[in-house]
């Protein structure tokens, strides 16, 4: 399912991120960076509110609105009840949609927000997302401190926020359309190779969104996929060469392996994931490269692994979904 | 496209862990934490002249001892990303995967925190450890006299 946006704009955007992103290669685009974990606050959990906090304070300044013209705020993230997004948007006494998609999280948000925006009902909204590494191990894996040792293929939850402004008021970055994925299960249940339980979505998303839009997988300029990771990247291509003849070339990217500097940051294994991860590289790297009109039509395939311990424990596998938004520079 | 041909592609890109260096350094830990073990249990026996079991029972509170105070000083999970099983399988890895499920579950509270999280990893390892003490307690009496 594909929708097209005639009037939705990208106004501003907003990133924050922690200690291990800050050393990545992309450290001197964020806005707001910690060096601590904790980021100045006495939990993990709420590290991670102050996270998805401080990137919506930001983009409130950077797009010089008062907190009162925002109509409405839709946020994500990886904990219990998206309970992060709840404790951040609580400071503001602002209409609040709650969504959980994973790590695809941020496009769901982007396209609901567009289809308010699209069909008139409102004139802006902030998408916010936020994930952080430590309160995330703790919900679904070891404890911290045990050090459990991870696999290759093992992804590392990405630390920070951020948020994005859109609106019907016509900026540099245009939201050209949007596709709603669909839940895939390919059996998988290993928890150390999300990469592998992912790919599958990303490529029916493409697919779908290719066939929809009756493009062809050059039109783009970029196609950026969520947090596949340097294994899941490349089962991607395969998978998408083999079953649709579709050859992803110097044109594809995965946010995963780009956040992170994968040959120095060892402990980061096949690269980032998390909710954040897609969107911190987009907002602070490639949004800069649309308006600049170094690129013009890009592809963001954000993707997410339904991932429950309980379910699989029960012997489960591993869903998994991806909504892609495609975005183009404007005159 | 079904399940069979796309874990096809996913085996093709495997973790490339190379099980021989892994097992190579578990078992070179694993091997030094046993010898200063039975060194601290020989120790312990020639200084305060006690019998060697009393002398394994020091030895074990010593390593316990040793590994949660390293958890708590925040290196000893990196030393276990590093040996693995070489200081999982020993009583370091019991007492240490205590310790971290104390101190990740501190914020929580005495009660709901550390109280009702310690045994998170240690729990299963104390209950088949029971379980299989008594079974093979009740083979060995039946059959051989106790």
């Amino acid at each position: 399912m594909t929708f097209k946006y005639n009037n939705v704009y990208v106004n501003n955007v907003a990133t924050v991120v922690g200690p291990y992103e800050n050393k990545g290669p992309l450290k001197d685009k964020f806005d707001k960076s910690y060096d601590d974990l904790y980021c100045n606050e006495k939990t993990w959990e709420k590290a991670e509110v102050k996270l998805m906090k401080d990137s919506i304070e930001i983009l409130l300044k950077k797009s010089k609105r008062d907190v009162r013209d925002i109509e409405l705020i839709i946020g994500g993230d990886l904990l219990n009840q998206i309970c992060a997004t709840s404790y951040a948007v609580s400071n503001y006494n602002i209409p609040h949609l709650g969504i959980y998609s994973a790590c695809s999280t941020s496009t769901e948000g982007i396209l609901i927000a567009s289809n308010f925006i699209d069909g008139g009902k409102i004139k802006n909204a902030i998408v916010s997302v936020s994930s952080h590494n430590l309160s995330s191990e703790k919900q679904f894996r070891n404890p911290t401190e045990y050090g459990s040792p991870r696999p290759s293929t093992a992804t590392f939850t990405t630390t920070g926020g951020a948020s994005i402004l859109l609106t019907s008021a016509r900026s540099k970055i245009k939201v050209e359309s949007a596709t709603v994925g669909r839940i895939c299960d390919m059996g998988i249940n290993d928890a150390n190779n999300m990469g592998a339980v992912m790919a599958i979505a990303a490529a029916k998303t493409i697919k779908e969104h290719l066939t929809d839009t009756k493009r062809d997988i050059n039109y783009y300029d970029m196609i950026i996929t969520g947090d596949l990771g340097c294994y899941g990247k490349e089962i991607l291509k395969d998978y998408m060469k083999e079953e649709y003849n579709i050859e992803l070339d110097n044109n594809y990217f995965d946010s995963g392996t780009m956040i992170f500097d994968l040959n120095n940051q060892k402990e980061v294994k096949a690269g980032g994931s998390g909710p954040a991860c897609s969107p911190l590289v987009n907002y602070a790297y490639i949004f800069p490269l649309i308006e600049k009109r170094i690129i013009n039509k890009v592809l963001i395939v954000a993707t997410g692994a339904l991932f429950s311990p309980t379910f699989v424990y029960q012997k489960n596998s591993i869903l998994s979904i991806s909504h892609a938004i495609s975005l183009e520079s404007v005159k | 496209m079904d399940r069979i041909k796309y874990k096809h592609i996913v085996d093709k890109y495997k973790s490339d862990e190379n099980k021989i260096i892994n097992l190579v350094i578990s078992f070179l830990i694993g091997g030094l934490v046993g010898a200063i073990s039975v060194g601290l249990t020989d120790l312990y026996s020639y200084i305060l002249d006690i019998p060697s079991k009393d002398a394994t029972t020091f030895m074990i509170v010593t390593l316990i001892i040793i590994s949660c105070l390293f958890t708590a000083l925040g290196f000893f999970d990196k030393w276990v990303t590093f040996a693995k099983c070489g200081l999982i399988i020993p009583i370091t890895g019991f007492a240490h995967s205590m310790m971290s499920s104390s101190l990740e579950f501190k914020k929580e509270g005495f009660i709901y925190g550390i109280g009702s999280n310690m045994f998170k990893l240690a729990g299963s390892v104390i209950v088949y450890g029971v379980v299989s003490a008594s079974l093979f307690g009740t083979i060995r009496y039946v059959f051989f006299g106790g």
